[in-house]
């Protein structure tokens, strides 16, 4: 088992430029349409609701909606209001941002299983008013909406969830 | 089911946190060291397969084409393949059907990352793994996902942060004798606990590392094998399969994806009992809980039990199931790609009764590497045997 070639190099090296190297900053601006499915699930977060969709064949009611159904290969076009709680399905105390940096207040991401879906779908959103070790799975929780003005469809236009 | 294929060569570089090498310069260690392992040169080589993760990490267009000449890849049939942390194994099951089809007699894959390029950190490059509408906005890092069906897979079956911190304890110990390893290290349970917790129930201990490093395997018919071998691995299985992006839609306590490749492969290798027929195991182990995770998956053990094989010692190289006896993504490291084809060498070098301080204490005749990836989605499974 023969020769194991790499060169490590230290951090140290990089910071104080012991070799050459190149950077290069990217310009990556994107604007993403939303689409049919996702475009009336943020019209409705505009209005205070979070819609799902229903599939005429397997009628599963599904969340986040979506045009087709994964499982039977059909159109959906069913809409369904569904209610602003749920419950805890699992959760995360996250202290780190993306480049590993500690956050100040810990952000606790949690999927939650909406009221009025299939058992078992749910959305990622975040978990507030609450003491992260307070946290548990299947706690029930409500969204906290921004006032309707403020609301633009968008995903944060739900602020957190909160339990209650 | 096609031709027999055999893997008749292996090499792999240094995993380490910052290569001074390039892509290129990797991929071409990796690549030469398998050439040389069973003597061939690279005019023996039919086709050439490339597994490396998202062009993200290295800022550069088509890193597949980028890295080809480095990869052996000049004039020849070339595919590079991604289907994220599962790379590594599935470009195996690539290299094995262009080989079993019979298009091509020979084949070398190679897999090679350089995450390092990415800064400040390579878990930005992550990033757009998210939904772009419905997630992030949240703000969501890379380990949330890991976090949620870490947290997911304890909750439902009562596991504790303990028993899964044995996980990250064996293969940074094993890893002690892969002379590849970034990270090896004597370490203890305690250790793990006390480690600086990132994304609560996940800590420091219980992740792998940032890596860059290459790997590379020789396949051939089962005409060629000898002419480069006496001792050839035979391929006798692969699957692979991919799980619905709508991860909040699916229960994260158990992967799905996994056991449905796993079945395919198991079936191809005539396999009807797994946990007497597979001697040696290498499942992927990104993070420790993914080891227990993954064993389930394969069916080696009832969902939830895989705590109790690891408690009881089962799962050390002297024990009746040894997993990760490289010592892992834990303690080997994780250049994605090549973390998962370097779990293939393994199994290929253990089965030769070649991996030194590392060979297990029963004699091997069978062993299985899985990978795994995206948004807990893909599963990606090789069987091979002597
Ligand atoms: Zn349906």
């Amino acid at each position: 088992m023969k020769n194991f070639f790499a060169t490590p190099l230290r951090d140290e090296d990089f910071k104080k430029k012991n070799f050459c190297y190149e950077t290069w900053i990217g310009n990556c601006f994107y604007a993403w349409d939303c689409g049919k499915a996702i475009g009336r699930y943020l019209e409705g977060l505009k209005e205070g609701k979070i819609l799902g969709v229903k599939c005429p064949k397997c009628e599963r009611i599904m969340v986040p909606p979506r045009i087709f159904c994964e499982w039977c290969f059909v159109l959906v076009e069913d809409f369904v209001e569904l209610k602003d709680t749920g419950k805890i399905n699992t959760f995360s105390i996250s202290y780190i941002s993306w480049d590993m940096k500690r956050l100040e207040k810990p952000q606790i991401p949690a999927v939650i299983e909406i009221d009025g879906a299939s058992p078992g779908y749910g959305i990622l959103h975040l978990i507030s008013e609450v003491d992260p070790k307070d946290v548990k799975v299947g706690m029930r929780v409500k969204a906290v909406w921004k006032e309707e003005k403020e609301r633009e469809g968008k995903i944060t236009d739900i602020k957190y969830f909160r339990p209650y | 089911m096609g031709r027999r294929v055999a893997i008749v060569g292996a090499g792999m570089t240094k995993f380490v946190r910052r290569a001074k090498e390039t892509g290129k310069e990797l991929a071409y260690y990796a690549a030469k060291a398998a050439l040389d392992s069973c003597g061939a040169k690279l005019k023996d080589i039919d086709a050439v397969v490339l597994g490396s993760a998202p062009d993200t990490f290295d800022g550069v267009h088509m890193k597949g084409e980028y890295l080809s000449c480095g990869a052996g890849a000049f004039g020849k049939p070339y595919l590079r393949c991604y289907v994220g942390g599962g790379t590594g194994v599935f470009s195996v099951a690539v290299g094995w059907y262009y080989i079993a089809s019979g298009i091509f007699d020979t084949c070398l894959v190679v897999c090679e990352e350089k995450m390092s390029s990415y800064q400040p950190h390579p878990q930005g490059a992550f990033l757009t793994i998210f939904d772009h509408t419905t997630e992030r906005p949240l703000g969501p890092n890379l380990l949330w996902i890991f976090a949620l069906e870490m947290q997911r897979y304890m909750q439902t079956y009562g596991i504790k942060k303990e028993e899964i911190a044995l996980v990250a304890v064996k293969n940074k110990k094993n890893a002690l004798d892969h002379p590849a390893a970034q990270i090896a290290q004597e370490i203890t349970v305690e250790d793990v606990l006390k480690s600086e917790v990132l994304c609560y129930p996940v800590q420091r201990l219980d992740v792998s590392p940032v890596s860059d490093g290459a790997c590379a395997i020789v396949m051939t018919n089962e005409y060629l094998a000898r002419r480069f071998t006496d001792k050839p691995v035979w391929v006798s299985g692969v699957g692979w399969c991919l799980d619905t992006a709508y991860w909040t839609n699916r229960d994260l306590c158990y992967p799905r994806y996994v056991e449905e490749a796993a079945r395919m492969a198991y079936k191809m290798a005539g396999i009807r009992n797994p946990r007497r027929e597979i001697d040696v195991v290498e499942p992927y182990d990104p993070f420790d809980y993914k080891e227990l995770h993954h064993l389930e998956g394969l069916l080696l053990c009832d969902r939830g039990e895989a705590p109790q094989l690891l408690v009881d010692g089962k799962t050390q190289r002297d024990g009746e199931l040894p997993v990760c006896p490289s010592g892992g993504l834990l303690g080997v490291g994780n250049p994605i790609s090549a973390a998962g084809l370097m779990k293939v060498i393994e199994i290929f070098w253990q089965l030769r009764g070649e991996a030194g301080k590392r060979q297990i204490a029963k004699k091997a005749k069978r062993g299985l590497a899985q990978a795994w990836g995206d948004l807990m989605q893909v599963g990606t499974v090789v069987i091979l045997e002597v």
